[in-house]
């Protein structure tokens, strides 16, 4: 089954560019993402701009609607994701803990939907 | 010749008992919950109709295994669409794949049964409500009033549990090794909640009552499938000694006893003897999981002559161990009703003040008819009726609440304030 890792977190809780823990974050993420790789279970992974980039789209009666800012206003924000190949819902599960941001965020699981 | 109801009725009873067994098997086949459940439950249908004619079968659960996957086959034929190929790899598996065992007894998948319907990742009043549904093999109807929701309020529950196991991927399995403390952790915490849920209502509907000994059931299908694991033990002689006093703790009018006058002669001894056993060997069996302490504590009270003999000290022992373990300001109330025993309410209550509780207990009545209780002791009679006021004022069940009106006027005939 394929499940989609979506990570949220208010943005710079996690350590940030300049300062001494980020080289580390960085390294997690890159030692996470070889893992993910190895063990075949990486389909995609990236990580998001921050909000202040955001730009929401709507088609309102025939007439597209743009709103700068993301979805929701809310201090938790998505900022990046994995899509993964896992075999059942607790080795996905297994996965999220180990993205180096559950330290500092959450991370929701979804599973991809199948249609047959 | 038994009247048909009766036969209906041990049809239904004979069928209750193996009932997880029999799911168990059935989800094993294609792991799909919801249909297993619903060929199981068609089975039972065809038994009550098929049984009380022609006789029980010699082997009734491999009749309702049988049956039940023929009802699935048909099932799956009636939904299935021209263009569906996946769904015949199933349809084969229900018709074709082979039993496990040797045909004589039914495999054993309880196991991964309760840790499927416990997955942490459902909410957690719909892995109580599966856990009763596929173990205990309670109807929804049933489960639905132990729990005062409405039926279809709770079936949807059980729906949506259903899907979700389904489309989220939880599969029928036991968990991987080194989550299995964890995960049986989270199983026992069900299981204590069902059996909580019947204990809290010592009168009241019969129904409520019948979940303590179901969840007593649970305790003893899980300790037989993982016997090496000594916290099942502790929980188990937990419930037993607790429950082993439900017939003296109601003085028959719908009145609450408390242990101090509960009357000995009518705790249930089989049970004791059977917890004492069990608290034992999970003690000798290393470290005791914070439900074997507890159960420690039930067992002294078990094993006490009367209310006075009781071996204070050794519980006030247990209750700071247990405080130690996990921090639960409710246990700070134990340990000082204990303490005012063991040694006096003077020293009960001055450790009940330090220990910095009292914040967190403003809203917990036992904290406040404990603090009444000591302070009465002690021969503060105004600060005891307050305290009494307070209490009366926080109980939610009526008996609760009569006890301790009773408790506040013998105080305040007594002791006149002044």
């Amino acid at each position: 089954m394929q499940y989609m890792l979506l990570i949220y977190g208010a943005e710079g809780a996690d350590p940030q560019p300049g300062t001494e823990e980020f080289g580390a974050y960085m390294q997690d993420y890159m030692a996470f993402t070889t893992r993910m790789r190895e063990e075949g279970k990486f389909v995609a992974g990236d990580a998001l701009e921050s909000v202040s980039t955001a730009t929401t789209v709507s088609l309102q009666s025939g007439k597209v609607e743009t709103v700068d800012g993301p979805f929701a206003e809310t201090k938790e924000q998505l900022g990046g994701y994995y899509l993964l190949e896992c075999a059942d819902l607790d080795e996905a599960l297994k996965c999220a803990a180990d993205i180096p941001t559950a330290k500092y965020g959450r991370v929701e699981v979804r599973p991809i939907m199948v249609f047959d | 010749m038994l009247p048909q109801s009766d036969i209906s009725g041990q049809i239904t009873r004979l069928i209750r008992e193996d009932w997880g067994r029999l799911l168990a098997v059935l989800v094993s086949f294609g792991g799909d919950f919801a249909l297993a459940e619903d060929s199981l439950q068609d089975a039972m249908v065809s038994a009550l109709e098929h049984w009380p004619k022609r006789g029980v079968p010699r082997d009734p659960d491999a009749w309702l295994i049988t049956t039940a996957r023929r009802k699935a086959v048909d099932r799956l034929r009636r939904a299935r669409t021209a263009e569906d190929k996946a769904d015949e790899l199933t349809l084969w598996h229900w018709q074709h794949a082979p039993q496990e065992g040797d045909g004589r007894t039914l495999p054993d998948h309880r196991l991964e049964l309760i840790f499927t319907c416990c997955h942490p990742a459902l909410e957690e009043k719909s892995r109580v409500a599966l856990t009763l549904r596929a173990l205990g093999g309670l109807t929804t109807q049933e489960i639905a009033s132990a729990f005062l929701d409405k039926p279809e309020a709770m079936a949807a529950r059980l729906t949506r549990a259903k899907k979700k196991m389904q489309a989220a991927g939880i599969r029928f399995r036991l968990p991987d090794p080194e989550d299995l403390p964890e995960r049986i952790e989270g199983v026992l915490q069900v299981i204590y909640l069902i059996f909580n849920e019947g204990y809290r209502s010592s009168s009241g509907a019969l129904s409520r009552g019948d979940l303590a000994g179901e969840a007593i059931r649970l305790g003893r299908i899980l300790m037989s499938c993982l016997p090496e694991h000594p916290e099942i033990k502790g929980l188990l002689a937990l419930m037993l000694l607790g429950e082993s006093r439900r017939l003296a703790r109601s003085d028959g009018a719908g009145g609450y006893v408390p242990l101090e006058t509960q009357n000995r002669a009518r705790w249930d001894r089989g049970m004791i003897r059977e917890g004492l056993d069990l608290v034992e060997t999970a003690l000798r069996q290393g470290w005791a999981h914070p439900y074997t302490l507890q159960a420690a504590i039930s067992a002294l009270h078990a094993q006490a002559q009367d209310f006075a003999s009781t071996d204070w000290a050794q519980i006030v022992a247990l209750y700071s161990v247990l405080i130690h373990r996990q921090p639960n300001p409710v246990l700070w109330v134990n340990h000082a009703v204990a303490q005012s025993y063991a040694t006096s309410p003077d020293q009960a209550l001055r450790e009940l003040e330090a220990s910095g509780a009292a914040q967190h207990l403003a809203g917990y009545q036992p904290y406040h008819s404990c603090r009444a209780d000591l302070l009465a002791r002690i021969g503060q009679g105004d600060a005891a009726l307050a305290a009494y006021d307070q209490a009366i004022a926080l109980a939610q069940a009526p008996e609760e609440r009569s006890f301790l009106i009773s408790r506040r006027n013998r105080l305040a005939t007594r002791a006149p304030s002044g």
